[in-house]
């Protein structure tokens, strides 16, 4: 089984990022905030184009076997065409690709959505505008090699974060996969719109289930399964 | 006064004038942030393209709101939605705020209720042009004379 460190860079390489998004904007601004941490990064602007790219669309690809090999997909959920949670299926269905994190980006925090994207195996569902703190804070997870499979280090890692960040307003069990807690004084101050705040804070209008056990069992039972 | 610290006083000025009027809001401080000598230009290039944006989705809606044979409201909140999520990535806090409204009426179908919020929207839009392209004139001054932003 392919583990973790077949997608970490080697050595002393920087991140290569697949950022997808069809809005020209976002595109922009994601690029920035990788470039400024430090990734090399390839941005497209749908679902298709990033299949084209991984050589995954039955065309022979564009890149040469182990030429910028991917570290991470990050990619925004509501797109024309090709949505990113299908874009996440796809590459969860492709043995060659499957154990690259993908991270989901959307504006809205439905929490449905999230339930839906990390079930399917997306490694976080981050919620927009993504700020420098949130691909801070992903580049550390995976070059740490923190994937679904390892399911013993993400516990480490949860206590770690505790170690150094108050508690989340809920579900912290889900600590290691939420966006940066406004709380958290390594975090800039809250924008107006709180959409920083962790997938399960219950004060946001659009999530229409309150946080219950089950989700986060549902949770657990992915860090755990390989 | 010199003249790099006076210009400065005025770019500081500026720009806590339009965070404190609404027009942008903490995300564009981040973008700032995110604006070095490896992309020197980062800030002015993504709001072109937010602008290149804003009037292309505002077509679409005004477009869209104008068919006589029934609107589609789907449509309309389509591009709502899409500018809705640029402005809040660029941090333009005002025109965000105008798409929120906006969506509802779409929800609701409200023809009367869209039209008044496109006539906001593009207001809104076209102040925020002006005020940045202000802003970004003040920045060039600055760093002509030698100063910096930072």
């Amino acid at each position: 089984m392919a583990t973790a460190a077949a997608v970490l860079p080697s050595g002393s390489q920087d991140l290569h990022v697949l950022a997808v998004d069809d809005s020209h904007v976002d595109r922009k601004v994601i690029e920035n905030l990788l470039k400024i941490s430090s990734c090399k990064v390839t941005a497209v602007e749908s679902g298709t184009r990033a299949l084209q790219y991984l050589g995954l669309d039955g065309e022979k690809g564009s890149l040469g076997i182990n030429d910028l090999k991917v570290n991470l997909i990050m990619t925004d959920y509501s797109m024309p065409g090709m949505t990113g949670y299908e874009l996440l299926k796809k590459i969860k269905q492709s043995s060659a690709f499957r154990e690259i994190p993908v991270v989901i980006m959307s504006s809205e925090n439905i929490l449905t959505r999230v339930d839906r994207c990390l079930e399917e195996g997306a490694e976080e569902f981050l919620v927009k505008p993504v700020k420098l703190s949130d691909v801070k804070r992903l580049k550390d997870i995976i070059m740490r090699g923190e994937t679904e499979e390892n399911g013993g280090s993400r516990v480490n890692k949860r206590k770690l974060e505790d170690d150094g960040h108050p508690p989340l307003s809920s579900s912290s069990l889900s600590s290691s996969s939420a966006p940066s807690s406004p709380s958290s004084p390594l975090s800039p101050p809250p924008s107006t719109s709180t959409s920083t705040v962790a997938p399960f804070a219950c004060d946001l209008g659009t999530t229409e289930l309150p946080t219950s056990p089950l989700r986060s069992s549902k949770r657990s039972k992915l860090c755990n399964s390989d | 006064m010199d003249v790099v610290s006076q210009l400065q006083r005025q770019f500081i000025d500026y720009s806590a004038s339009l965070h404190r009027e609404g027009f942008v809001d903490d995300q564009f401080t981040q973008l700032q942030k995110l604006q070095d000598e490896n992309s020197p230009d980062f800030v002015v290039e993504v709001a072109s393209l937010f602008f290149e944006d804003c009037e292309k989705l505002i077509n679409n809606m005004a477009r869209a709101l104008e068919q006589q044979q029934g609107v589609d409201f789907k449509q309309v909140d389509a591009s709502v939605h899409q500018l809705k999520g640029s402005s809040s990535s660029i941090g333009a806090m005002r025109v965000k705020n105008v798409c929120i409204n906006f969506r509802s009426f779409c929800e609701a179908q409200n023809r009367e209720g869209c039209l008044r919020c496109l006539q906001q929207v593009t207001h809104e839009y076209s102040l925020l042009k002006s005020k940045l392209q202000t802003l970004f004139r003040l920045e060039q001054q600055l760093l002509a004379a030698g100063g910096s932003i930072k």
